[in-house]
Order: structure tokens, then sequence, then C-alpha cells
């Protein structure tokens, strides 16, 4: 990577978002429909008809009033709420990445999802920066939802 | 009528802080007996039993077994290191409706000569696919340190805390250890010392974080009624409370504001004490962040001003303007795993006035707040020399 070549091209995220080693999700009841959409690069959120309100992780029933929440496609898009940079972990595959950034991201729809930040200098990152979420196939089903700085933003 | 205000009789700490002759159940076993030697207790009479440790090992009742605890009442909950001042919260409420007299609280962990000082910065995971709401968390590779060093971002992000005021709580804490000849860290530390310590995980440094160690801990609660016929000096539970504002870090609805802030006024109320009444605190301090967030939490400081209330230096030393952590903590002298119990066992010692170099003269009022979990669960305790 030179000064004044894209700051990351394809090939450093991929070395960013390697998935070999990663512990990897269990589909379950209600973690399937989210991790099958994220195999289609779809990101799912579950919204209450009832009260309006969003939430992530998925779950049987809607946190704020206790009704039935709904599936709906997010915009897949938000900001750096909080972050770190891990710059010791002895588990693989995270102890030979080098210093990795993970981030909360507030979503545009309410709530927040925890990730790796990629695309992006580790001095760069800071809370307020636009995302978008970078899905990285996982296995036959399901891709990550990795999040990286919005194009053309920042 | 029987007086049943609840009270701690006894207490006693097992051996630390590196004992590799030591399994779990053997700290158990020295921190009962000498709690038992403290209180007068004899263990037939105890019919409560509260612990939480490895299944199989030292769980509630397998601990129950071993000991031959004949209990009326067993409480085995899990909500990480604050879970001792959630016992005692319930072993209050057990011993005023009688559902059990004397009720003994335990803990061993050999964690440090087991498992070496990995705590903080590996991951937990078997390899296989990772079930319920973990699995949101576990394939980004966030060590338990990561949890905290968010929210000491979000915490500089939002009121412009420095590492710097951060640094001065192990700084203070450490200043306590060095009266404290069993501390595993007794040697005075800087603030340069923290910040020229490595980054762990931004912005925490080494020294931002507590020690692994071995340890144990044990309680023995009764009525105010039967503690009148023991030897030992009883110190009231004048108010306790628990809560949890989420359980997985990435849940955390506000990364600067813990259940403290929900736990603590009720503690405080129930025992009818302001802030003003406090001699001292024990606060679980898992992290310097932790702390800070305890202190603003139970409203010591305001919302946000924790960096300036602590970067003054030496506020937290034990003679100082609120002495905390007055064994060394967790950042210093002892962190098993889960500290909770030892933030009890130096109140009572404060309370009782055994607390030697750093006794807290005319210490009247204690206040001992875990943190259990990744900033999730909460558990307040006031501990006071007379019944209040």
């Amino acid at each position: 990577m030179t000064s004044d070549g894209p700051a990351f091209d394809d090939a450093a995220i991929a070395a960013q978002t390697v998935i070999e080693g990663r512990n990897l999700p269990r589909m379950e009841t209600w973690s399937r429909p989210y991790w099958e959409a994220t195999g289609r690069g779809e990101l799912l959120l579950q919204h209450c008809a009832h009260c309006g309100e969003w939430q992530f992780y998925p779950r049987p029933l809607c946190t704020t009033c206790g009704e039935v929440p709904e599936w709906e496609l997010a915009s897949g898009r938000g900001e750096v709420h909080t972050f770190t940079v891990i710059r010791q972990n002895r588990s693989a595959p995270f102890k030979e990445l080098g210093p990795y950034v993970v981030a909360m991201i507030q979503l545009d729809e309410g709530p927040r999802m925890m990730t790796n930040l990629v695309g992006c200098a580790i001095d760069d990152v800071r809370i307020g920066l636009p995302v978008q979420v970078h899905f990285v196939p996982a296995d036959d089903e399901m891709a990550l939802p990795f999040w990286r700085p919005v194009v053309g933003v920042g | 009528m029987a007086d049943r205000t609840p009270v701690i009789v006894g207490v006693g700490l097992s051996d630390y802080p590196k004992e590799p002759e030591l399994d779990n159940v053997a700290h158990h076993g020295l921190a009962i007996r000498r709690a038992l030697d403290d209180s007068g207790v004899k263990l037939p009479d105890i019919d409560g039993l509260m612990c939480f440790g490895s299944y199989g090992v030292d769980d509630a009742p397998t601990v129950a077994e071993i000991f031959g605890i004949k209990y009326r009442v067993l409480d085995g909950t899990f909500v990480g290191g604050t879970v001792f001042e959630y016992f005692v919260h319930h072993a209050a409420a057990a011993i005023r409706t009688g559902q059990a007299d004397t009720v003994l609280i335990s803990y061993g962990s050999a964690l440090l000569s087991s498992q070496g000082r990995n705590l903080g910065t590996q991951m937990f995971t078997s390899g296989a696919r990772q079930a319920g709401p973990l699995q949101y968390e576990v394939p980004w590779g966030n060590p338990l340190i990561g949890s905290y060093a968010m929210a000491a971002k979000r915490h500089m992000h939002e009121y412009g805390t420095t590492s710097e005021q951060l640094a001065q709580i192990a700084v203070d804490i450490r200043d306590n250890a060095s009266h404290n000849p069993k501390a595993l860290y007794q040697k005075p530390i800087t603030v340069d010392d923290v910040m020229s310590s490595r980054l762990i995980a931004d912005p925490l440094h080494m020294l931002d974080c507590c020690v692994i160690s071995d340890g144990g801990g044990a309680v023995i609660m009764t009525t105010a009624e039967r503690a009148a016929d023991l030897p030992s000096t009883p110190v009231y539970i004048a108010g306790s409370a628990t809560a949890q504002t989420h359980w997985n870090i990435s849940q955390m609805p506000d990364f600067t504001s813990t259940a403290a802030a929900i736990s603590g006024p009720a503690a405080f109320a129930e025992a009818g004490i302001t802030h003003a009444d406090v001699d001292t605190l024990q606060l679980y301090d898992s992290f310097t962040i932790t702390t800070l967030l305890l202190l603003e939490g139970l409203g010591f400081c305001a919302k946000g001003e924790g960096g300036p209330f602590v970067g003054r230096g030496g506020v937290l030393r034990f003679d100082g303007e609120l002495p905390t952590n007055t064994d060394g903590g967790g950042l210093s002298s002892c962190h098993p795993g889960m500290r909770g119990v030892f933030l009890l066992i130096e109140s009572v010692r404060q309370l009782r006035g055994q607390a030697g170099d750093v006794q807290v003269p005319d210490c009247e009022v204690a206040v001992a707040c875990g943190s259990g979990g990744f900033l999730s669960a909460m558990g307040t305790v006031v501990l006071t020399k007379e019944k209040r």
C-alpha cells in the first residue's frame, strides 16, 4: 500500500476480515432468520408494529412492550458509538491479527451492534464516524456483518 | 419480639495472593473455618448457604455436600463478581422473614494458580458454534477488557475524562495496598507509571487492570438477637439493593451509566443515610473505569465529573477524602475472578476498627458496591457499626 494509493483496498480489508478461527454463531430459532438474511447480503432487524421500537439482537418478544415483533430490512447504515483497539488477545485468530478495532455501531434505526470496524486505519477511527455494513461470507449459509467507513464520506 | 435485624457476625479470608497448593475447595475451607472462628458460630447452626463456583466443584449444592450444610435456604445466583452483594441482599430478606437464622456466604478460587493471568485478554469459547446472545459478540474477538475499554472511551468522548485521571485511581489504590503485606503489588506507583505501561485495549493500560490472584472469603450472617449471644462484634446490614441494566456489553443502554445508579440510591434510602454519612467505600475495581463509574453511579460526584473528582489525587487513599478499597482493592491486592466478597470483608474490618495502618477513624458507615458481568449487574450494601 502506498501513500497515494487507496487507503484500504480489497486485499487490505480481506486481511482484516479473515474468518477462519473465529467462533461462529449457531443458528437458533430466533437467530436463524437474521443469519440466513446475512447470507443473502441483507441486514434484518426486528421492528414492533405495536410500539414502533426496533431491536437487536432478535428475540421472541419486543423488550419494550412484550408484543411479537416483525422482521424488517435495515438500512445497513450507522455510526461508531464507541470502540476500542484490542492490542492483546491470546486467542486465535486474533492473536495473529495485530491491533484491531472492536466497535459498537449505533444503527440508523436505533439499536446498537458489535462488530470489527475495517477498511480504516486505526488512528482514523473516531466516535461518530459514519459507517456501512460490509458482509463477509462465513460459511455456505451466513455472512458476518463487519462495518466500514461509508465510501465517499469522511 | 425477637430482633431479626440482619447482621454480619463473622468474616474470614483464605490465604492470598498466590497459593499454588490450594484449590477452590481448600480456599472455601480456610475461609469458612476462619469465619466460624471469628463469629463463634458452630457449623451445624448454619441453615442457609449462598455461593457460586465451578459446576461440580464448588457450586452451591456441591459446597453444601462438601461441608455437610443442612440448609433451609440455598442460593447459587450468578451475576458475576458482585454476586456477594446480591447474596447479602437475599440473606437479609431470608433472615428477616425467618426462612433462615444463620446464613453462610462463601467463595474460593485458585484462578491465578490454575489458569494464570489470561482472564481479561483471551476468549472463553469452546470452538463450537456459539448459542444465545453471545453469538452476536464472539465473532468479533472482544476479550473482557474490551468491554470496559469501550465504556472508558465513551466516557472520555462525552465528558472529557482523561487517561491521567483514570490512572490516579490505580495510584491511590496502590498507596492503600502498600500498607497490606499480603497485597499482590505493594510498591507505590505514579500516574506516569500507569500511562507508560502497555496499552492493552485503548484507552486502558496494563496498570488500569486489576490483578489476577488466588483467594477466598466467607461471611456469616444471622439475626441481631442471636448475635447478642455470640462473642464477636456484629456489623449491621442497614440497607441493600440490586439492579441490572443489561448482561452482555453490546446491550448496555448507556456506556457511561451503570445500575449502581439504581441499587445505590435504593440501599441508601433503606439505610436512611446520605453521602456525608459514608466513612469508607469498598468499590469493585476490575478496571480503573469500573471504580469511576461506581463513584458516579452512587452519586459521590455528578455524572461525568468522576475524572476531575479522582484526578485531584489522594481522594481514594485510606487517609483521603473518601477512603476507598483500603485493602488495596482488586487493582493491587486480590482479585481471584470475583471480588465482591472482599468488599464486604474489608467493610467489616473497618467498622470493627480492625484495619490497622489503614483504619478510617471513627468508622461507622461503610458502603460496598460490586459490579458483575460487563458493567451489567450492581449490588449495593450499606453496613453500619450501630443499629440504625
